[in-house]
């Protein structure tokens, strides 16, 4: 390959010098916007070097004269957003939930900042807005599973239902009557239709007459004579028609033979002591606070 | 034109030119690469990282079989917006026995690394039959035959081995227990030996079905580890400073 630089006479631009079966190739100049551009970016990655962490060493690296760090510098971020709120969450700190709820401009606050942690950390179970879906229990309603009063709720988001992490849980346990043989099929169905019989809808009234005696022997400790629950021990009230596990006698029948037994994560930890306070404040004004 | 007449040199020589761009990568990759094994600020002092279980490893497995990290990311960044929403932002020391390490590069869905212990089991099963069934707003798909499928699991302490091969701190003790391990984190009891080597793991069944052994059980146990090894409330920020 002949290497011969010579001037192109239509052009007057220089060529390569390279010639491939008689074809040459111009050697264009780059582009002066182009070039001036590369150059600037060369100085700029040199100043980049002086300012900021860049080059590496066998043991460490050259940390630049800003002395900037990412992880400083998130938990600045972090620090400035907390000043803003410092005065309402220095105060949200000090007080009882109660008593954040009795100061209506603190309360205002609270239930938008509860709002917005709800909507990332308990929507995805209770439902958009506490709607409750599925197994998750609604919050909008004023029937409580574990309590729906101010310290019950924050103990409840606190320390969670029955979860392995947190030794304060909520806890309690339904027997499963059925599947370890406490009741036969027979019994399990009269007390389902007794069940049903204390919100007025037991379809077999004989049925539910024999399921009396079995209720008050096997249930009552927990759900109490009438049905009406009991909130320390998260006995849900029968007597009403809200139904976590379903309504119908089949699904009442199931509970009673192998209970569901609902699990909720402890929020202690997880998320700061404000937004516990703020998130109990704000379920509590759901629609069924006690 | 000096130069011109030297590359020619280079472009007519096809081993001498792969040879050149080898050595040209290479540099890129020493400069960038090598130090961060050497560097001791790389991987944070900090405790409780251990390796996965058998049964959350088997259920990592399944996260990467289904492609998890396609729409998941496990990388919670230093940004005021990341930390407020996932918790505090993840550790290199937290993925140090991650290999692969499933950091991933895009989130269609939400990040995972503190996942662990922010769900019940049962909601983890309710959304992964159904996604839909509890984020109604969700394009997540359902992945409902991994509640009917059994886990495989014969070769577990294989993995146990590979895994040590490339440096994961498996004794002999975990590798001689792997399969035991593994059936005894899914059901109700006899965890003590399992717990004892590694602390913090989940137990008891995982997908609501005590009598089968389920891929939904290892993915779920997997998932309810993440971001959880570190006990993030004793960690000074003078610790994390890399």
């Amino acid at each position: 390959m002949p290497t011969k630089v010579e001037k192109d006479s239509l052009t007057g631009t220089e060529t390569t010098g390279h010639e491939w079966d008689g074809i040459k190739e111009l050697n264009t100049p780059l582009p002066k916007w182009w070039l001036y551009t590369f150059y600037a970016t060369i100085v700029f990655s040199v100043i980049w070097w002086i300012l900021y962490p860049a080059w590496p060493s066998l043991t460490g690296y050259t940390p630049g004269i800003l002395g900037s760090n990412q992880r400083l510098e998130v938990q600045q971020r972090l620090a400035e957003a907390r000043a803003k709120q410092q005065v309402w969450l220095d105060k949200i700190a000090a007080k009882s939930p109660a008593e954040i709820k009795a100061d209506p401009e603190l309360a205002r606050f609270a239930l938008v900042g509860g709002a917005a942690a709800f909507g990332t950390n308990c929507a995805p179970c209770h439902g958009v807005g506490g709607a409750g879906q599925g197994f998750f229990p609604a919050l909008v309603d004023d029937d409580w599973i574990w309590g729906g009063t101010l310290e019950a709720i924050e103990t409840t988001i606190r320390h969670g239902i029955r979860n392995a992490d947190d030794p304060e849980a909520r806890t309690s346990a339904m027997p499963a009557f059925g599947a370890d043989g406490i009741l036969d099929r027979g019994q399990i169905r009269d007390v389902a239709q007794f069940v049903l019989g204390l919100s007025g809808s037991a379809a077999d009234k004989a049925a539910a007459e024999r399921g009396a005696p079995l209720y008050a022997e096997n249930c009552a400790s927990c759900h109490g004579e009438a049905g009406e629950g009991n909130p320390d021990l998260g006995a849900p009230n029968l007597k009403d028609s809200i139904w976590l596990y379903g309504g119908t006698a089949e699904k009442i029948e199931a509970q009673i033979w192998r209970p569901r037994l609902g699990v909720m994560p402890p929020w202690q930890g997880r998320l700061p002591e404000e937004t516990i306070k703020m998130l109990t404040v704000y379920v509590h004004a759901l629609g069924g606070g006690q | 034109m000096a130069l011109i007449a030297h590359h020619e040199k280079v472009e007519t020589r096809g081993l001498l030119l792969v040879l050149l761009i080898l050595v040209t990568v290479s540099i890129g990759g020493i400069v960038q690469i090598a130090p961060l094994f050497t560097i001791e600020s790389t991987i944070e002092r900090v405790q409780g990282v251990r390796p996965y279980t058998p049964l959350e490893l088997a259920g990592r497995n399944i996260y990467i079989r289904e492609g998890c990290y396609n729409c998941h990311s496990q990388m919670i960044r230093p940004f005021r917006d990341e930390v407020e929403r996932y918790g505090h932002y993840s550790l290199a020391a937290e993925s140090m026995y991650d290999h692969p390490f499933q950091w991933g590069s895009k989130r269609t869905g939400p990040d995972l690394a503190r996942v662990g212990g922010k769900y019940s089991n049962e909601w983890h099963v309710a959304h992964m039959v159904k996604p839909q069934s509890v984020v109604p707003e969700s394009i997540m798909p359902g992945y409902p035959f991994l509640l009917e499928r059994e886990l495989r699991f014969a070769d577990v302490a294989d993995h146990l081995r590979a895994l040590r091969k490339v440096g994961v701190p498996y004794t002999d003790e975990m590798i001689e227990n792997a399969e035991a391990d593994l059936v005894a984190q899914a059901s109700a009891e006899g965890q003590e030996g399992l717990l004892a080597r590694y602390p913090k793991a989940a137990v008891g069944d995982f997908d609501g079905r005590p009598d089968r052994l389920t891929e939904m059980d290892a993915l779920i146990a997997y998932l309810q580890i993440l971001g959880r090894m570190v006990d993030l409330t004793d960690v000074r920020i003078e610790d994390l400073l890399q």
